[in-house]
């Protein structure tokens, strides 16, 4: 099968590509940053998402298939164009997949899309509506994105979509949300609460999306790997330090003293857990995870210690 | 940090049936370690500060689903503690108790940590649907915070119960355990509820004592627990037929109140 992938050149996106040649797909990338190192035989079209460049991509490649994992975090510093990314740019990919005939699209989402509140219950199952946008107004644009993507499957029935809530990745890259956050010489925690935080291996979930593509998932779907664990024990395993600090006194320190800046709306999720329930993926694809939370921390940890 | 657990509680902890990872702590981070310091600690209130004992602890089943469902005794919740310990020192293998815990309590620091390091989660329905679905043992107490508010004239009374309990019990299949809790009221005599400063800090209200502090005098407890009550039905019954069934439960949790205090008074 040919496989467009939106945002390739980003660290999962890579090892998407990667699984997907494995599994003996041919694979097309969008993405605005290039991909030095690209494994022969793959073309990356160097375009914004929006833009016509990616539209040609479509029309001159004609792939049967397109994951659309070109969004940008809401955990990090407030960006001027995430908003018209996130949401302008999953429009523009599912316009594009109707038009030139693709037959099966995957949504790379997030887990965050159920928010985090003292009141929300472990373990989301898909049919929850999201929380917490009230207090976390930068979580909008990928809340938007995951249910515009889910109308697809009513919208073009004809189009096999899947849209999945992907919890967050760690691994040798260092890339992706929780990495960042965990990466500076000190991680900040707020004193009193140690949630629970979910993750699973980068390789993991490029495997599990790769999966969702050969069984032609169709849906929405939280995906997750091994068990939530609490931020301390997360932090203590990846070798990391972390600095404990009062509630009130964290706003005014954050983006100081090398500690990540980060929105105000993020403070509850690491006060309050957002993990969820993937075993409807398991069933419907019979993914398994390969790295349990210690394989996972282990891996990461030797990352950050090079 | 290391936190102190005594030997006896170490050798319940090790045939304490949950699924714990290597490092003790299970899919919901209930944490191992946690549990053996609050268990010391819930040990030295159960067995010498108030001396508590717990009777018919034969009706909590050994494994599986079940909900223990009882009545609020005192100001603050010294009764969900004991009724804790006594799960984990009475039953035979040791069983954890899980309540259904105040919103509130996952708002403040420490108490949202320590709550959820040793399973004592937020009141939602859909915890308690996922805990019983695991064959865990939840414990309810119906009346909620109305319970706690309880003045120390009214502590053997019952408060409305919700009903909330009784359709999820129908709709796992769970048998449920009534009990009667003595000795609360006595321990924490409230004479009146602070509900301004309370919600100050986020609780519902704070318990005033004729000594000013909520602080729990050394009375004696006690805990009955009743023959299980194995729900019939789905839990999708009209609001009356599920109300009988709670006053029924109700009505078993008045006779053990009722049982169990002649013998409390002439102890």
């Amino acid at each position: 099968m040919k496989v467009l992938v939106t945002g390739i050149s980003g660290k999962v996106g890579q090892l998407v590509c990667h699984a997907l040649l494995a599994g003996g797909h041919r694979v097309v990338g969008v993405d605005r940053r290039p991909w030095r190192g690209c494994p022969e035989g793959v073309v990356v079209h160097e375009s914004d998402i929006r833009k016509r460049g990616a539209e040609d991509a479509f029309r001159l490649e004609r792939p049967d298939a397109v994951i659309h994992m070109a969004t940008v975090t809401h955990l990090t510093a407030q960006s001027e164009d995430r908003y018209r990314i996130n949401l302008g740019g999953t429009k523009a990919v599912f316009d594009a997949c109707q038009r030139y005939g693709v037959k099966q699209a995957i949504f790379v989402g997030r887990h965050t899309y159920y928010g985090a509140a003292a009141d929300s219950p472990l373990y989301h199952t898909e049919d929850e509506p999201p929380l917490g946008l009230e207090t976390f107004p930068e979580l909008a644009d990928l809340v938007a994105a995951d249910l515009y993507a889910g109308t697809a499957l009513w919208r073009f029935p004809e189009i096999d979509t899947a849209v999945l809530r992907v919890v967050y990745t760690l691994g040798p890259s260092r890339s992706g949300t929780l990495s960042s956050f965990l990466r500076g010489p000190r991680v900040p925690v707020i004193l009193g609460y140690d949630p629970l935080f979910q993750f699973m291996h980068e390789g993991d979930l490029a495997r599990a999306i790769v999966l969702a593509l050969d069984t032609r998932l169709r849906g929405v779907f939280n995906v997750s790997g091994p068990q939530p664990l609490p931020l301390s024990v997360i932090i203590a395993q990846s070798g990391q330090e972390p600095l404990l600090v009062p509630e009130p006194l964290f706003r005014s320190l954050l983006g100081r003293f090398g500690l990540p800046r980060l929105p105000r709306g993020a403070l509850n999720h690491i006060k309050y857990a957002v993990v969820i329930d993937g075993s409807s993926f398991r069933e419907k694809t019979g993914f398994s995870h390969q790295y349990d939370e210690h394989a996972t921390l282990e891996a990461f940890r030797r990352a950050l210690a090079v | 940090m290391r936190l102190p657990t005594s030997p006896e509680v170490e050798a319940r902890l090790a045939r304490l049936e949950l699924p714990f990872n290597q490092d003790g702590l299970d899919p919901y981070g209930i944490d191992r370690r946690r549990l053996g310091f609050m268990f010391t600690t819930f040990g030295l209130f159960y067995k010498h500060y108030f001396r508590c004992r717990a009777f018919g602890v034969e009706n909590i089943p050994k494994r599986g689903r079940a909900m223990l469902v009882g009545n609020h005794s005192g100001g603050v919740a010294f009764d969900g503690m004991m009724v804790i310990a006594s799960c984990f020192f009475e039953c035979d293998p040791p069983r954890l108790a899980q309540g259904m815990v105040e919103k509130f309590l996952n708002r403040l620091p420490f108490a949202s940590e320590w709550s959820s390091k040793t399973g004592q989660f937020t009141g939602l329905p859909e915890h308690a649907v996922r805990l019983l679905n695991e064959d865990r043992l939840l414990m309810v107490f119906p009346e909620g915070a109305r319970g706690t508010a309880k003045l120390f004239v009214e502590r053997y009374n019952l408060v409305r119960f919700g009903t909330g309990f009784m359709r999820l019990a129908m709709a796992t299949k769970t048998p449920i355990v009534p009990f009667g809790f003595l000795g609360g009221g006595e321990a924490m005599p409230t004479v009146a509820n602070l509900e301004k400063i309370g919600r100050m800090i986020g609780a519902p209200y704070i318990p005033v004592t004729p000594y000013l502090l909520p602080i729990p005098l050394p009375a004696r407890m006690e805990v009955h627990y009743g023959e299980p009550i194995a729900p019939v039905g789905t839990g999708d019954e009209d609001d009356q037929a599920i109300l009988e069934k709670v006053n029924a439960v109700k009505k078993s949790i008045l006779q053990l109140i009722e049982r169990g205090r002649k013998g409390y008074e002439a102890r």
